[in-house]
């Protein structure tokens, strides 16, 4: 639970989750960590189609492909170190203090499993590798990730852009309350206005958790302006987004099973996809 | 969960659908040759492949692995189907795949750690040679046109890949039936064909219970047959999935494969196909070709259904010749070359293991025997060995009446004589000490063998102290558990 973990590969997007990586580490006074995952099933496999087995066929394609495996093991394992080595140096630029890397063969989801329980926050690139800049395209692990991790996670976009202000996007589940009882306890955002936003028909009940959520804030010494808007979820927190510049977006993930959200969709997921501010998803 | 699905399923969608073609094309001789070997229509083999290559890409707990109907199980099942005929196969194939599922249930698929290197060895070459012996029956009493074909035959599978350019990319043992095909018809040769040898499917296969009598009687006319299929289809699919676990340098659930089994065997009886396990050629094969996931075997399964559905009347003309050079193919493959070289280089005891499995699988024609001899002799061979490591040294004191014994090592049945023999009773001694803090007892024959030594020196009226006897004997506790004792590990190594 100390360490700020940050997820780099080759793709463009590695750049922007240093500097974000770096600003969350200093905000937090947490310790960085970069981690680079060697994934060997992203590799194509090589085939022989001649369909034939021989004399010792079994040893010679085991050597085969143990060779094979090593070559391009040693490349990835050698690029990787190089990526790691950047992203060091970039952190370190921005102030950081012996930001530390990790190097790990195997599955990303695995790998972020065994550090969960060092992680503070994660810093993940909205896009990987294999996403080949499309802009609604989101990273193919993205989601998963963000369903086995049981901590704050920042999704970056292309580019860097400091923190101003944040919004949070408030319905008085028990997910998003307690996002704001996390939000106030956590110095990451100390010192930005917060705007805490609610869309949705306004009841009784919601302008109270509104109030209760304004009060939180406030007693932990933000600036907050809370706001309670109609309309579709998605396009409305964005044209709020738009008309106060706001470039941090604050949401609670995956509130609902993944029965209903195969039903209904889901927000985060559509989040994801259409937003181009950094997103810091409260588990 | 998603992620999962897409890892196992299309993390590699051409290279499994490709290596699924390649895998389904060798897969239509060996099924038909399979069937023929346990004496029943070749559509029984054919549907069992189709039906066991589907359902294990849902079930199986090793990816890319291919299973299917095996010779090594058609192999027990003959005087089954000999003496009671095919609809009791069906049955012993359901019972089979229950006792299979009980097997994965029951996490016995941890068993194989105590098969050993050269049981597995032993058990991938004797598995070869009964491929091949399979074929003989084919090679005797036939002109020379069928040695001619199946000579060409090999010809065409081994030579064909180097041609250049196609030679990779279309499988030579389709070649190698295609052109024998071919010559058959063209020259019309009066040899035996695949038609000769029993009926193919014409239709998509059809759910059908066994028609049995569900009585006491059939079970155990059935039972055995259906323990020694759950047996020798486990053992063979375990060690498959091992030798693909390295091939591809990943892991497998092999209880979840021994489950998995079993689904598959209940499925495939369900409608008329045999028994069948996991093959080690065909997953070399897949794995060669590329493929990787669970879509691999899947691709297989479909295709090979495919293929013998529309092809039937084709199928029918391909001579049998062509098939014995694929099967001799598959048996080649499947041997273990290396072995043979490394006998100069292996001790001999494991050798002995190696050989005495291959033997008695071949004597018997149940990979079972061999590779319960196997495990048996490997196993004697071990607490041989560990027996010697056993030391006992001793020092006589100064005035010549008190003689110390210090035992070091291991103490249990098979170094409890050489424990005995080690002290001299003939000495007329005072008192004698024996100090086991060095030392292992490791079963009640060590225990016994220390009560002799007692016995033996009071009774020629020597005063005996032992020492350390509880430490050294707390080794004989069955469930000895250095993980729940921190300081466990150190007392069993230094006490």
């Amino acid at each position: 639970m100390t360490h700020v973990i940050a997820c780099i590969d080759g793709s463009t997007s590695a750049p922007a989750v240093c500097d974000y990586a770096a600003w969350a580490s200093l905000s937090l006074e947490a310790p960085l960590t970069f981690l680079h995952v060697l994934d060997q099933r992203q590799y194509p496999v090589a085939a022989d189609l001649s369909g034939n087995i021989g004399l010792g066929s079994r040893e010679h394609l085991l050597d085969e492909l143990a060779s094979l495996d090593e070559q391009r093991g040693k490349l990835a394992l050698e690029q990787g170190r190089i990526m790691l080595a950047a992203a060091k140096d970039r952190a370190m630029s921005e102030g950081v203090r012996a930001p530390e890397s990790k190097q790990r063969h195997g599955d990303l989801l695995e790998s972020l499993q065994e550090l969960q329980s060092e992680t503070r926050l994660l810093v993940i690139g909205r896009q990987g590798e294999s996403s080949g800049g499309l802009s609604q395209h989101v990273g193919s692990q993205l989601e998963s990730v963000i369903r086995i991790m049981h901590r704050p996670i920042l999704v970056t976009p292309a580019n860097f852009q400091k923190p101003q202000s944040a919004m949070l996007a408030f319905d008085g589940s028990a997910t998003t309350r307690k996002g704001v009882e996390m939000l106030a306890t956590s110095p990451l955002l100390k010192g930005l206005p917060i705007h805490l936003v609610m869309v949705g028909p306004v009841s009784d009940e919601a302008s109270a958790q509104l109030d209760w959520a304004q009060k939180v804030l406030i007693n932990a010494g933000f600036t907050v302006r809370a706001e309670t808007r109609s309309g579709e979820i998605e396009p409305t927190l964005h044209t709020y987004q738009k008309e106060h510049g706001i470039d941090l977006l604050v949401m609670g993930a995956y509130g609902h099973s993944r029965i209903r959200q195969f039903l209904v969709g889901s927000t985060t997921t559509s989040m994801l996809r259409t937003t181009t501010s950094p997103l810091l998803l409260l588990r | 969960m998603l992620q999962t699905l897409k890892q196992t399923w299309f993390s590699n969608v051409r290279g499994d659908v490709l290596a699924g073609i390649v895998v389904a094309l060798a897969l239509i001789p060996e099924a038909i040759a399979f069937s023929i070997i346990a004496g029943v229509d070749p559509k029984v083999g054919l549907y069992a492949s189709f039906c066991i290559a589907v359902v294990i890409a849902f079930v199986g707990g090793r990816p890319g692995m291919i299973s299917a109907a095996t010779g090594a199980m058609a192999l027990l099942m003959v005087t089954l189907v000999k003496n009671h005929g095919l609809e009791y196969l069906l049955a012993a194939t359901l019972l089979c795949g229950v006792l299979q599922i009980g097997a994965g249930y029951l996490k016995l698929g941890s068993l194989m750690r105590f098969v050993s290197r050269s049981v597995v060895t032993g058990f991938v070459n004797a598995l070869a040679i009964l491929i091949f012996m399979a074929q003989l029956p084919e090679l005797t009493n036939v002109t020379w046109h069928v040695y001619a074909m199946t000579a060409a035959g090999l010809g065409i599978i081994y030579l064909f890949p180097y041609v250049p350019r196609i030679g990779k990319l279309i499988p030579s043992p389709l070649v190698c039936i295609i052109v024998l095909t071919a010559v058959a018809m063209s020259v019309g040769l009066d040899i035996r064909t695949v038609g000769d040898m029993g009926e193919l499917p014409d239709t998509l296969p059809i759910f059908l219970w066994p028609d049995v009598p569900l009585t006491f009687e059939t079970l155990a006319i059935i039972f055995p047959y259906s323990a020694a299929l759950a047996v020798v289809g486990l053992l063979e699919s375990m060690m498959t999935a091992t030798i693909v676990d390295d091939l591809t340098d990943t892991s497998s659930d092999k209880n979840r494969e021994c489950k998995g089994q079993g689904v598959a065997n209940i499925a495939s009886g369900l409608i008329g196909g045999m028994a069948g396990c996991a093959m080690i050629g065909q997953s070399i094969i897949n794995v060669k070709s590329g493929g990787r996931s669970r879509l691999s075997s899947l691709a297989a399964g479909v295709f090979l259904l495919l293929m013998v559905v529309f092809l039937g009347d084709w199928l029918k003309q391909i001579p049998m010749a062509a098939l014995v050079a694929v099967m001799i193919m598959v048996s080649i493959g499947t041997f273990s070359w290396d072995s043979l070289r490394n006998l100069k280089k292996h001790p001999l005891s494991t050798n002995i293991v190696m050989v005495v499995t291959v033997v008695v699988v071949v004597a018997t024609h149940n990979l079972a025997f061999g590779v319960l001899a196997g495990v048996l002799l490997a196993a004697m061979f071990f607490a041989n060995k560990v027996g010697h490591y056993m030391h006992i040294s001793s020092s006589l004191d100064e005035a010549g009446e008190h003689r110390s014994y210090d035992v070091t090592g291991q103490v249990f049945f098979s170094s409890a004589d050489k424990f005995v023999a080690a002290f001299d009773f003939k000495e007329a001694l005072g008192k004698v000490t024996i100090d086991l803090n060095r030392a292992h007892f490791w079963d009640i024959t060590a225990v016994a063998a220390l009560d002799k030594v007692v016995i033996k020196f009071r009774r020629e009226g020597t005063e005996v102290e032992v020492l350390g006897l509880n430490e050294a004997s707390a080794t004989i506790v069955d469930r000895f558990g250095v993980h729940d004792k921190p300081d466990a590990i150190d007392q069993l190594m230094g006490h």
